[in-house]
Protein backbone atom coordinates (compact mmCIF):
# COMPACT_ATOMS: atom_id res chain seq x y z
CA UNK A 1 0.00 0.00 0.00
CA UNK A 2 1.39 3.58 -0.99
CA UNK A 3 0.57 6.65 1.48
CA UNK A 4 1.32 9.88 1.06
CA UNK A 5 1.49 12.71 3.59
CA UNK A 6 0.74 15.75 1.90
CA UNK A 7 3.61 18.51 1.73
CA UNK A 8 6.30 15.59 2.50
CA UNK A 9 6.19 12.52 -0.23
CA UNK A 10 5.18 8.67 -0.43
CA UNK A 11 5.45 5.63 1.73
CA UNK A 12 5.20 1.79 0.57
CA UNK A 13 4.01 0.25 3.38
CA UNK A 14 4.08 -3.40 3.77
CA UNK A 15 1.19 -5.64 3.53
CA UNK A 16 1.93 -6.57 7.28
CA UNK A 17 2.52 -3.12 8.32
CA UNK A 18 -1.04 -2.45 7.19
CA UNK A 19 -3.24 -3.24 10.36
CA UNK A 20 -1.30 -0.77 12.59
CA UNK A 21 -2.26 1.97 10.31
CA UNK A 22 -5.76 1.35 10.14
CA UNK A 23 -6.12 1.13 13.32
CA UNK A 24 -5.00 4.40 14.23
CA UNK A 25 -6.98 5.89 10.93
CA UNK A 26 -10.19 4.70 12.70
CA UNK A 27 -8.78 7.14 15.49
CA UNK A 28 -8.53 9.89 12.61
CA UNK A 29 -12.00 9.19 11.70
CA UNK A 30 -13.42 9.22 15.28
CA UNK A 31 -12.21 12.57 15.45
CA UNK A 32 -13.52 13.97 12.49
CA UNK A 33 -16.56 12.75 12.75
CA UNK A 34 -17.05 14.14 16.21
CA UNK A 35 -15.44 17.02 15.68
CA UNK A 36 -12.57 16.62 18.63
CA UNK A 37 -9.86 18.79 17.56
CA UNK A 38 -7.44 17.84 20.44
CA UNK A 39 -8.04 13.75 19.10
CA UNK A 40 -7.79 15.14 15.57
CA UNK A 41 -4.05 16.44 16.13
CA UNK A 42 -3.64 13.23 18.35
CA UNK A 43 -4.45 10.83 16.15
CA UNK A 44 -2.88 12.72 12.86
CA UNK A 45 0.56 13.29 14.42
CA UNK A 46 0.49 9.22 15.88
CA UNK A 47 -0.87 8.13 12.33
CA UNK A 48 1.34 9.85 10.38
CA UNK A 49 4.53 8.94 12.49
CA UNK A 50 3.67 5.70 12.43
CA UNK A 51 3.77 5.70 8.62
CA UNK A 52 6.98 6.91 8.97
CA UNK A 53 7.85 4.65 10.87
CA UNK A 54 6.73 1.27 8.82
CA UNK A 55 6.76 2.77 5.77
CA UNK A 56 9.51 2.96 3.13
CA UNK A 57 9.97 6.49 1.37
CA UNK A 58 9.14 5.95 -2.46
CA UNK A 59 12.44 7.01 -4.13
CA UNK A 60 12.26 9.91 -7.06
CA UNK A 61 11.98 7.96 -9.86
CA UNK A 62 9.10 6.05 -9.31
CA UNK A 63 6.01 7.50 -10.17
CA UNK A 64 3.02 5.99 -8.37
CA UNK A 65 -0.44 7.00 -7.15
CA UNK A 66 -1.14 6.38 -3.82
CA UNK A 67 -3.93 4.20 -2.17
CA UNK A 68 -4.29 6.41 0.91
CA UNK A 69 -3.42 9.95 1.59
CA UNK A 70 -2.64 12.27 4.65
CA UNK A 71 -3.01 15.66 5.64
CA UNK A 72 -0.16 17.71 5.90
CA UNK A 73 1.38 17.12 9.09
CA UNK A 74 0.47 20.68 10.97
CA UNK A 75 -2.98 20.01 9.83
CA UNK A 76 -5.74 21.49 11.82
CA UNK A 77 -9.51 19.88 11.78
CA UNK A 78 -11.26 22.81 10.54
CA UNK A 79 -8.65 22.86 7.54
CA UNK A 80 -8.92 19.01 7.03
CA UNK A 81 -13.09 19.23 7.16
CA UNK A 82 -12.46 21.99 4.00
CA UNK A 83 -10.36 20.05 2.26
CA UNK A 84 -13.20 16.80 3.08
CA UNK A 85 -15.55 18.66 1.55
CA UNK A 86 -13.79 19.38 -2.07
CA UNK A 87 -14.86 17.18 -4.80
CA UNK A 88 -13.66 13.88 -5.07
CA UNK A 89 -13.77 12.70 -1.46
CA UNK A 90 -16.49 10.06 -2.11
CA UNK A 91 -14.99 8.54 -5.34
CA UNK A 92 -13.62 5.36 -5.65
CA UNK B 1 -15.10 5.93 4.22
CA UNK B 2 -12.07 6.61 5.93
CA UNK B 3 -10.31 10.04 6.19
CA UNK B 4 -7.41 8.93 3.96
CA UNK B 5 -9.06 7.14 1.45
CA UNK B 6 -11.36 10.20 0.96
CA UNK B 7 -8.52 12.36 0.78
CA UNK B 8 -6.87 10.12 -1.54
CA UNK B 9 -10.45 10.77 -3.67
CA UNK B 10 -10.14 14.44 -3.43
CA UNK B 11 -6.59 14.39 -4.30
CA UNK B 12 -6.94 12.30 -7.56
CA UNK B 13 -9.84 14.91 -8.41
CA UNK B 14 -7.33 17.36 -8.36
CA UNK B 15 -5.02 15.45 -10.61
CA UNK B 16 -7.23 14.90 -12.86
CA UNK B 17 -8.48 18.27 -13.76
CA UNK B 18 -3.71 19.09 -13.61
CA UNK B 19 -3.85 16.48 -16.74
CA UNK B 20 -5.60 16.85 -19.94
CA UNK B 21 -5.37 13.49 -21.67
CA UNK B 22 -3.13 12.95 -24.49
CA UNK B 23 -4.63 11.19 -27.28
CA UNK B 24 -1.23 8.79 -27.75
CA UNK B 25 -0.12 7.99 -23.94
CA UNK B 26 3.54 9.08 -25.22
CA UNK B 27 2.88 12.62 -25.56
CA UNK B 28 1.06 12.70 -22.29
CA UNK B 29 4.76 11.91 -20.95
CA UNK B 30 6.04 15.01 -22.42
CA UNK B 31 2.88 17.27 -21.53
CA UNK B 32 3.50 15.79 -17.73
CA UNK B 33 7.36 16.90 -18.15
CA UNK B 34 6.44 20.58 -19.16
CA UNK B 35 3.59 20.69 -16.31
CA UNK B 36 5.68 19.03 -13.90
CA UNK B 37 8.49 21.81 -14.56
CA UNK B 38 6.14 24.52 -14.41
CA UNK B 39 4.56 23.53 -11.20
CA UNK B 40 8.37 23.28 -10.17
CA UNK B 41 8.86 27.02 -11.32
CA UNK B 42 5.68 27.14 -9.01
CA UNK B 43 6.67 26.03 -6.01
CA UNK B 44 10.19 28.24 -6.35
CA UNK B 45 8.22 31.16 -6.72
CA UNK B 46 6.15 30.31 -3.72
CA UNK B 47 9.61 29.78 -1.46
CA UNK B 48 10.19 33.23 -2.87
CA UNK B 49 6.85 34.78 -1.19
CA UNK B 50 7.22 33.09 2.16
CA UNK B 51 10.84 34.04 2.39
CA UNK B 52 9.33 37.42 1.91
CA UNK B 53 6.58 37.80 4.65
CA UNK B 54 9.22 36.26 7.07
CA UNK B 55 11.48 38.85 6.83
CA UNK B 56 8.94 41.61 6.85
CA UNK B 57 8.37 39.62 9.87
CA UNK B 58 12.02 39.55 11.28
CA UNK B 59 12.25 43.55 10.46
CA UNK B 60 9.12 44.47 12.65
CA UNK B 61 10.29 42.21 15.22
CA UNK B 62 13.45 43.79 14.93
CA UNK B 63 12.33 47.54 15.33
CA UNK B 64 9.59 46.16 18.54
CA UNK B 65 13.18 44.67 19.87
CA UNK B 66 15.18 47.86 19.39
CA UNK B 67 12.06 49.70 21.13
CA UNK B 68 12.29 47.46 24.09
CA UNK B 69 15.75 48.11 24.25
CA UNK B 70 15.84 51.75 24.72
CA UNK B 71 13.18 51.81 27.50
CA UNK B 72 15.20 49.31 29.44
CA UNK B 73 18.41 51.56 29.09
CA UNK B 74 16.03 54.42 30.31
CA UNK B 75 14.57 52.86 32.87
CA UNK B 76 18.24 51.99 33.99
CA UNK B 77 19.55 55.72 33.42
CA UNK B 78 16.22 57.10 35.28
CA UNK B 79 17.47 54.64 38.71
CA UNK B 80 20.83 55.97 38.21
CA UNK B 81 19.50 59.07 38.69
CA UNK B 82 17.19 58.29 41.36
CA UNK B 83 13.66 58.88 39.41
CA UNK B 84 12.43 55.42 40.25
CA UNK B 85 8.91 57.09 38.92
CA UNK B 86 10.56 57.31 35.33
CA UNK B 87 12.05 53.75 35.46
CA UNK B 88 8.64 51.95 36.53
CA UNK B 89 6.74 53.72 33.42
CA UNK B 90 9.85 53.22 31.33
CA UNK B 91 9.08 49.28 32.51
CA UNK B 92 5.46 49.43 32.19
CA UNK B 93 5.92 50.96 28.30
CA UNK B 94 8.61 47.61 28.02
CA UNK B 95 6.06 45.60 29.20
CA UNK B 96 3.46 46.35 26.69
CA UNK B 97 5.78 46.08 23.80
CA UNK B 98 5.58 42.28 25.13
CA UNK B 99 2.71 41.02 23.84
CA UNK B 100 3.09 42.11 20.46
CA UNK B 101 6.65 40.44 20.11
CA UNK B 102 5.31 37.46 21.53
CA UNK B 103 3.08 37.38 18.60
CA UNK B 104 5.30 38.21 16.37
CA UNK B 105 7.80 35.16 17.42
CA UNK B 106 4.57 33.05 16.79
CA UNK B 107 3.78 34.47 13.60
CA UNK B 108 7.34 33.81 12.60
CA UNK B 109 7.42 30.19 13.51
CA UNK B 110 4.49 29.67 11.41
CA UNK B 111 6.19 30.72 8.47
CA UNK B 112 9.54 29.30 8.86
CA UNK B 113 7.35 25.87 8.93
CA UNK B 114 5.75 26.93 5.73
CA UNK B 115 8.91 28.11 4.54
CA UNK B 116 10.70 24.72 5.35
CA UNK B 117 7.66 22.70 3.52
CA UNK B 118 7.93 23.96 0.43
CA UNK B 119 11.59 23.84 0.14
CA UNK B 120 11.28 20.16 1.38
CA UNK B 121 8.64 20.50 -1.47
CA UNK B 122 11.01 21.75 -4.11
CA UNK B 123 13.76 19.43 -3.38
CA UNK B 124 11.65 16.58 -3.76
CA UNK B 125 10.32 17.86 -6.92
CA UNK B 126 13.30 18.84 -8.67
CA UNK B 127 14.49 15.07 -7.81
CA UNK B 128 11.36 13.82 -9.74
CA UNK B 129 11.73 16.29 -12.63
CA UNK B 130 15.12 15.16 -12.97
CA UNK B 131 14.18 11.22 -12.63
CA UNK B 132 11.24 11.87 -14.74
CA UNK B 133 12.73 13.51 -17.95
CA UNK B 134 15.36 10.15 -18.28
CA UNK B 135 12.47 7.64 -17.66
CA UNK B 136 9.97 9.36 -20.02
CA UNK B 137 12.71 8.53 -22.98
CA UNK B 138 13.34 5.07 -21.91
CA UNK B 139 9.41 4.73 -21.53
CA UNK B 140 8.73 6.12 -25.02
CA UNK B 141 11.53 3.64 -26.65
CA UNK B 142 10.88 0.27 -24.78
CA UNK B 143 6.64 -0.25 -24.32
CA UNK B 144 4.83 -0.98 -27.19
CA UNK B 145 2.18 0.75 -27.78
CA UNK B 146 0.02 -1.66 -25.55
CA UNK B 147 2.03 -1.33 -22.79
CA UNK B 148 2.38 2.31 -22.88
CA UNK B 149 -1.10 2.21 -22.58
CA UNK B 150 -1.16 0.80 -19.01
CA UNK B 151 2.55 1.49 -18.02
CA UNK B 152 2.76 5.34 -18.74
CA UNK B 153 -0.72 6.08 -17.68
CA UNK B 154 0.54 4.87 -14.37
CA UNK B 155 3.90 6.65 -14.18
CA UNK B 156 1.36 10.31 -15.41
CA UNK B 157 -0.83 9.68 -12.54
CA UNK B 158 1.88 9.06 -10.25
CA UNK B 159 3.33 12.44 -10.94
CA UNK B 160 0.11 13.90 -11.50
CA UNK B 161 -0.74 13.42 -8.25
CA UNK B 162 3.15 14.61 -7.27
CA UNK B 163 1.63 17.69 -9.01
CA UNK B 164 -1.13 18.18 -7.33
CA UNK B 165 0.26 17.53 -3.83
CA UNK B 166 2.54 20.26 -4.45
CA UNK B 167 0.18 22.85 -6.12
CA UNK B 168 -1.92 22.13 -2.43
CA UNK B 169 1.09 22.98 -0.74
CA UNK B 170 1.68 26.22 -2.55
CA UNK B 171 -2.26 27.03 -1.68
CA UNK B 172 -1.73 26.36 1.93
CA UNK B 173 1.27 28.48 1.76
CA UNK B 174 -0.21 31.33 0.18
CA UNK B 175 -3.36 30.92 2.12
CA UNK B 176 -1.06 31.34 5.12
CA UNK B 177 0.71 34.17 4.09
CA UNK B 178 -2.01 36.22 3.34
CA UNK B 179 -3.70 35.89 6.36
CA UNK B 180 -1.11 37.29 7.73
CA UNK B 181 -0.54 39.98 5.36
CA UNK B 182 -3.43 42.01 6.95
CA UNK B 183 -1.84 41.50 10.26
CA UNK B 184 1.34 42.69 9.09
CA UNK B 185 -0.12 45.51 7.39
CA UNK B 186 -1.54 47.08 10.56
CA UNK B 187 1.56 46.71 12.85
CA UNK B 188 3.45 48.51 10.16
CA UNK B 189 1.06 51.15 10.12
CA UNK B 190 1.27 51.46 13.93
CA UNK B 191 5.03 51.59 13.73
CA UNK B 192 4.72 54.46 11.19
CA UNK B 193 2.44 56.13 13.00
CA UNK B 194 4.84 56.49 15.78
CA UNK B 195 1.83 55.04 18.06
CA UNK B 196 4.91 52.37 19.22
CA UNK B 197 7.70 54.63 18.08
CA UNK B 198 6.85 57.78 20.33
CA UNK B 199 7.45 55.58 23.47
CA UNK B 200 10.92 55.62 22.74
CA UNK B 201 11.23 58.38 20.36
CA UNK B 202 14.60 60.86 21.67
CA UNK B 203 12.14 63.61 22.44
CA UNK B 204 9.62 61.62 24.00
CA UNK B 205 8.43 62.52 27.80
CA UNK B 206 10.60 60.08 29.57
CA UNK B 207 13.71 61.00 27.85
CA UNK B 208 13.09 64.95 28.52
CA UNK B 209 12.50 64.00 31.67
CA UNK B 210 15.75 62.21 31.99
CA UNK B 211 17.57 64.80 30.23
CA UNK B 212 16.32 67.42 32.45
CA UNK B 213 17.75 65.56 35.53
CA UNK B 214 21.07 65.36 33.81
CA UNK B 215 20.67 68.99 33.19
CA UNK B 216 20.12 69.92 36.95
CA UNK B 217 22.76 67.69 37.65
CA UNK B 218 25.10 69.14 35.29
CA UNK B 219 24.21 72.36 37.02
CA UNK B 220 24.62 71.36 40.29
CA UNK B 221 28.11 70.19 39.60
CA UNK B 222 28.87 73.66 37.73
CA UNK B 223 28.08 75.04 41.03
CA UNK B 224 30.41 72.71 43.37
CA UNK B 225 32.58 73.51 41.08
CA UNK B 226 32.49 76.95 40.84
CA UNK B 227 32.11 77.38 44.80
CA UNK B 228 35.38 75.53 45.09
CA UNK B 229 37.06 77.78 42.88
CA UNK B 230 36.08 81.05 44.60
CA UNK B 231 37.26 79.17 47.78
CA UNK B 232 40.55 78.84 46.63
CA UNK B 233 40.93 81.90 45.33
CA UNK B 234 39.89 84.29 49.00
CA UNK B 235 41.36 82.29 51.60
CA UNK B 236 41.07 85.45 53.49
CA UNK B 237 37.02 85.19 52.87
CA UNK B 238 37.17 81.80 54.11
CA UNK B 239 34.07 82.43 56.52
CA UNK B 240 31.72 83.87 53.91
CA UNK B 241 32.82 82.18 50.55
CA UNK B 242 30.29 79.88 50.65
CA UNK B 243 27.32 82.78 50.29
CA UNK B 244 29.59 84.66 48.51
CA UNK B 245 29.41 81.91 45.85
CA UNK B 246 25.75 80.95 45.93
CA UNK B 247 25.38 85.09 45.38
CA UNK B 248 27.86 85.02 42.02
CA UNK B 249 25.93 82.02 40.63
CA UNK B 250 22.62 83.20 41.06
CA UNK B 251 22.32 84.14 37.79
CA UNK B 252 23.63 81.29 35.89
CA UNK B 253 21.70 78.63 37.58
Amino acid sequence: MIVRILGEGQYEVAEDDRNGIHALESELNDAVESDNDDQFVAALAAVIEEVRRVGTPLAADTFASSDRVLPFSDSTLDETKALLAEPGADDD
Amino acid sequence: MGVMKRMSGILQAKTNKLLDKAEDPRESLDLSYQKLQENLQKVRRSVADVTTAKKRIELQAAQLQGQADKLQQQAKDALGQDREDLAREALARRAALGPQLAELQTQHQQVADQEQKLITTAQNLQLQVDAFRMKKETMKATYTAAEAQTKIGEAVSGISESMGDAGMSVQRAQEKIDSMQARAGAMDELLASGALTDLTNPVDDIQAQLDQVSTTNAVDADLAALKAELGAASPAQLGTAESAAADTTEPLA
